[in-house]
């Protein structure tokens, strides 16, 4: 459920840090909250970013919910598949549901790993 | 008791189960500090008596006053099958329709107004409604400052003076910045409003047909504020958007209009209905209740609340607005009312409140004296200045059973002079006579 | 049902008036008309009848069904009361009507009404003012906001914050922060306001609090005297949010016991009509202290016994409607008012507790009661012991509509998991109640037996379980086909 090659962030954000560059999108506990999603709202390109700042929104039925950015750096890409197939989240979250990609301009800071996070979710949820 | 059904013995078998010895037992935790210090209310009466009250009091209203007030309020004639579909028990008696499967009726009923408003103000969704015209366009604000993260909005001063109004009042706190262009004798200055667009401008608001009556094109307006990103906003008369131009037409964002011409009577402000439409692209924003098709498991067409995800009961305080009801079924009766009449009905209907106007506004400017506030062509309403206060005509000619209109000076203070006359297919030829016989012998 | 769209046809006669002598192309210049027609439906008046007597029978309502809708008041709607609000001397009346000189005297009844009618209601709840202007509930609410606002600006007090108890009603919140406040969140103990932990948030930044008593669980705030002195010692104002004065009508009146400002659901506590969703009325009530901040206008009574409307308010908080709210609805409610009576309103009450506590010790054995106490006019239960069965709060929710029975309010409040809402009212008949009690026992047994059927419910209704998702996804928001 939590890919040990994963950073993760206390609101449920993970990212991937390749280079100069990490792609990030929301965990699988975040999409088994929210329940099948109906819609992913993703930033613009090229806007600059702070770890904690809020960059978009997922909603479902009977939910929604902000993401934040876990890392500081500028957008440079957005997953459009999500706009007509917000389901892509659930299914895959941490591949085919990826949401944006950053170029860093720093290094990662106070994000968890997967161990860490997995036992932060574990007394949470319904 | 009225309304209760329980007879003193089911009383006693229910505190029984309870274990209670009376009712009182019940309010034990009221403890004797929280008890009423008075509640000195009149004794109950029998439903005859109090129908008879209510008969006393309606009866001291206006009898047989004609009338040609309008000022975004119109006195539409409603077909008897309005009143008679609308009261049934599953329709008045539901409540929102949270349970689906047993709401199909009022959701139903949603997605067709839904349908039939989108349809009239040519723009593509609409919600379920909300209280009136004047929160719906504060509502369609809102939506322009969310989308465009802009704090500024532009407003014509043709605009409805209630609306600007309220609008203050709900923005007091939010830090936005207003600005007004006035209006030019009756006319939405659209030059003026196209010299104060910039690109910190959230949304402009404008109205068609305007306060005075007046029509307008907004499309070189809208044009010119979608290219800066600004959402356009118009406020339409329902009865009148049936042969009118469009704010879909026009380049509109959000269309929103005062439904109240759609089937409900005046009934002294309310309830009314708010009507709300807008493009696709701002849906997202749309507040409140919306209905949307959908299947059920069976493959059958069935219809749910839907995009409900942002709203307060869920979001609390993050919630798109603190709306958690529709004016259902004022909706419903305007539904009602735009399927009895259909699209030929509300054309006639609109064709001959704007003939009857014409009519008066010739015989009226016929007077010596009496002017046309401007030449800008009208629908069924227009403005005329009077020789002298119109407040004082209008006292005298309401003394005789006609209220000759609305007097332009209570809104505006350079428009004592200002008679703002309104006609529908329900104003007699004969009354515009006899008004205009009267208004000629009051300013002589 | 096809919709009415797909049932018109281009030409059919509906109820038309008289075409006018021309067309409006003879007054109006071309550019300013629609090129194209609506697309409005072209149906006979007996089409139209029949269609909209087909959809309401698709559709539950207090007339043909039980509708035990926690916090939602779904009492009986008496028809004297549509009698009282249609007489044509009221629906014919124009709203700028008092405004124009000499024509104040063609309005006096009405005027008269919302004068009587705030009275009653000053009278009900201990306030010194009432205004009929809010035109639901939560406008009430966000009208009440905003004469806290007022009334702390006038004051000079810097006030940012507003709490609300996490058992609150969505609106509550939601309301606070459209009057532009920060929402402070406190938690509940043993299923009321904790005032430890309300000491805890309460500083000088405080502008007010907003509750509802009793609460959203149907229990009594015990400690609501402590909770009125801490926000005293602050000045930060108490908020009353009407949804449940069913309870207490007759019992406890809130200005008494300590709450500036107080919103009522004329649709809920004085029987008007739901209508499928509104119209309702929010009237709000203050103490004498916040009477200046009250909208604008006021009706007011002159030494000769007429009377006239009031603009001239400088510190009012200035306009949340176009008029004097909805009216309609406050003629409704007036008539209700009357019928009742002094000793009626507090049977109402009464019973309401009665029914509620009945319902409440009757279920008490088939499902879990979390704060199972004395309850007043509503209760929550859980559905958390069959989730091993896979049998949620919903299922139960939908499988009562087979018996013909509205469901009861689910998943609220949000403290509760899996919460069943129980509000029976005081208008419905024991015989009712224990059918009630009946088909949720009958259901839970088959939630044991064969969870399966549960889970399939409802079987009997026009439609079963809808695709919420796929409406999300698609959108289909108006007939395009």
């Amino acid at each position: 459920m939590y890919p040990n090659d994963l950073l993760y962030t206390k609101t449920h954000e993970w990212a991937r840090v390749e280079g100069e560059t990490a792609t990030m999108g929301v965990t699988w506990f975040a999409q088994e909250q929210l329940g099948d999603l109906t819609f992913v709202e993703l930033p613009e390109i090229g806007r600059s970013v702070t770890p904690g700042e809020e960059i978009g929104s997922v909603e479902s039925v009977k939910a929604a919910s902000e993401i934040y950015s876990p890392l500081a750096g500028e957008v440079i890409k957005v997953n459009q598949d999500l706009e007509n197939a917000p389901e892509l989240v659930n299914q895959d979250p941490y591949g085919r549901g990826w949401m944006v990609r950053i170029r860093l301009s720093a290094r990662p800071e106070g994000l968890l790993e997967a161990s860490a996070y997995a036992a932060l979710t574990a007394g949470q949820g319904h | 008791m009225p309304f209760v059904p329980h007879t003193q013995e089911e009383v006693r078998a229910m505190l029984r189960t309870i274990g209670a010895d009376s009712i009182q037992d019940l309010f034990a935790e009221l403890g004797p500090e929280m008890r009423p210090k008075s509640f000195d209310l009149p004794e109950g009466k029998s439903e005859m008596e109090v129908l008879a009250h209510m008969e006393r009091l309606a009866n001291r209203n206006l009898s047989g006053l004609v009338s040609f007030l309008g000022a975004g309020f119109y006195d539409h004639y409603i077909p008897s099958a309005v009143d008679a579909l609308t009261s049934r028990g599953e329709f008045l008696t539901a409540y929102t329709p949270y349970q689906a499967e047993a709401s199909q009726g009022t959701l139903q009923a949603i997605f067709e107004y839904q349908t039939a408003m989108a349809r009239l103000f040519g723009l593509d969704c609409a919600n379920a409604s909300v209280y009136d015209g004047g929160t719906a366009l504060y509502e369609a604000l809102m939506m322009a400052v969310r989308k465009t993260k802009r704090r500024k909005v532009l407003v014509s001063g043709a605009l409805n003076p209630i609306y600007r109004v309220m609008l203050d009042s709900y923005t007091k706190n939010l830090n936005l910045e207003f600005e007004t262009a006035p209006h030019a004798a009756g006319r939405t200055d659209q030059q003026g409003l196209a010299r104060a667009l910039d690109e910190s401008t959230a949304a402009i608001l404008v109205q068609n047909p305007n306060f005075f009556g007046a029509l307008n094109d907004f499309t070189e307006l809208f044009e010119k504020a979608r290219a800066l990103g600004v959402v356009c906003v118009v406020s339409g008369y329902p009865v009148l958007q049936s042969v009118l131009k469009t704010p879909g037409e026009m380049g509109a964002d959000i269309a929103v209009a005062e439904g109240q011409s759609l089937g409900l009577p005046l009934s002294f402000g309310g309830p009314y209905l708010g009507v709300m439409t807008c493009t696709r692209d701002m849906v997202r924003q749309l507040p409140g209740r919306i209905a949307g098709r959908t299947i059920d498991t069976e493959g059958r067409t069935g219809y749910v609340l839907t995009l409900q995800a942002r709203e307060q009961h869920i979001r609390r305080q993050k919630a798109t607005s603190n709306i958690c009801s529709n004016q259902a079924l004022c909706a419903l009766r305007a539904l009602v009312q735009v399927c009895l009449l259909g699209e030929e009905g509300l054309r006639r209907a609109a064709g001959l409140s704007i003939e009857r106007a014409h009519y008066a506004a010739e015989r009226l400017t016929a007077i010596d004296g009496v002017e046309m506030l401007s030449r800008a062509p009208f629908g069924n309403e227009f403005a005329v200045t009077l020789p002298k206060s119109a407040l004082s005509v209008i006292d005298e000619l309401t003394r005789r059973g006609y209220v000759p209109g609305f007097p332009l000076g209570l809104y505006y203070k350079d428009l004592d002079n200002g008679l703002l006359v309104a006609c529908t297919e329900k104003t007699g030829q004969e009354d515009i006579g006899i008004l205009a016989e009267m208004l000629r012998g009051a300013l002589r | 049902m096809k919709t009415v769209f797909a049932k018109s046809a281009p030409g059919r006669q509906g109820v038309w008036p008289q075409a006018p002598a021309k067309d409006p192309s003879a007054y109006v210049p071309e550019n300013l008309l629609r090129k194209t027609c609506a697309g409005l439906p072209s149906l006979s008046e007996l089409d139209v009848v029949r269609h909209f007597s087909g959809l309401s029978r698709q559709n539950f309502g207090v007339d043909g069904n039980f509708y035990p809708l926690g916090s939602c008041t779904m009492k009986y709607n008496p028809r004297f009361m549509e009698a009282a609000a249609n007489l044509p001397g009221f629906t014919r009346l124009h709203p700028v009507l008092p405004q124009l000189k000499g024509a104040g005297r063609h309005c006096q009844g009405a005027l008269e009404v919302m004068y009587e009618m705030e009275r009653l209601l000053c009278e009900i709840c201990g306030m010194d003012a009432f205004t009929l202007h809010p035109m639901a509930g939560a406008h009430g609410e966000l009208t009440g906001a905003m004469i806290i606002a007022a009334y702390h600006k006038d004051k000079g007090n810097k006030r940012t914050k507003i709490i609300c108890p996490d058992s609150a009603h969505g609106t509550n919140p939601a309301s606070a922060a459209i009057a532009g406040f920060e929402v402070v969140s406190v938690p509940s103990k043993d299923g009321m306001v904790d005032p430890e932990a309300l000491a805890r948030v309460l500083d000088d930044q405080v502008a007010g609090m907003m509750m509802t008593c009793p609460n959203t669980l149907g229990l009594f705030e015990r400690r609501l005297p402590e909770i009125v002195a801490l926000l005293r010692q602050v000045d930060a104002l108490l908020y009353y949010d009407g949804a449940n004065l069913n309870a207490i009508l007759g019992k406890m009146r809130v200005g008494d016991v300590g709450f500036d400002v107080v919103h009522l659901n004329l649709h809920k506590t004085f029987g008007t009509p739901h209508g499928g969703g509104g119209p309702g009325a929010g009237p709000v009530g203050v103490s004498r202290r916040l009477t200046p901040y009250l909208p604008i206008s006021r009706v007011v009574r002159l030494k000769d016994g007429q009377f006239f409307l009031d603009y001239d308010r400088p510190k009012s908080i200035g306009y949340v409607a176009p008029f004097y709210g909805n009216f309609g609805v406050a003629l409704k409610a007036y008539a209700y008012i009357l019928r009742l009576g002094r000793e009626g309103l507090v049977r109402v009450s009464e019973n309401a507790v009665l029914a509620a506590n009945y319902l409440r010790k009757r279920i008490e054995k088939h499902l879990d009661i979390p704060f199972n106490r004395t309850c007043m006019h509503e209760f929550v239960a859980s559905a958390v012991n069959l989730a091993g069965r896979g049998v949620r709060a919903l299922d139960i929710a939908k499988a009562l509509l087979d018996k013909g029975c509205h469901a009861p309010t689910i998943y609220f409040p949000l403290i509760v998991r899996e919460a069943i809402m129980i509000e029976p009212t005081e208008t419905e008949n024991k015989a009712t109640l224990d059918r009630f009690v009946d088909d949720l026992v009958d259901i839970l047994s088959s939630a044991s037996a064969d969870p399966a059927a549960v889970l399939a419910a409802p079987r009997t209704l026009p439609v079963s379980r809808l695709d919420e998702t796929r409406a999300a996804r698609a959108m289909e928001l108006t007939d395009d086909s």
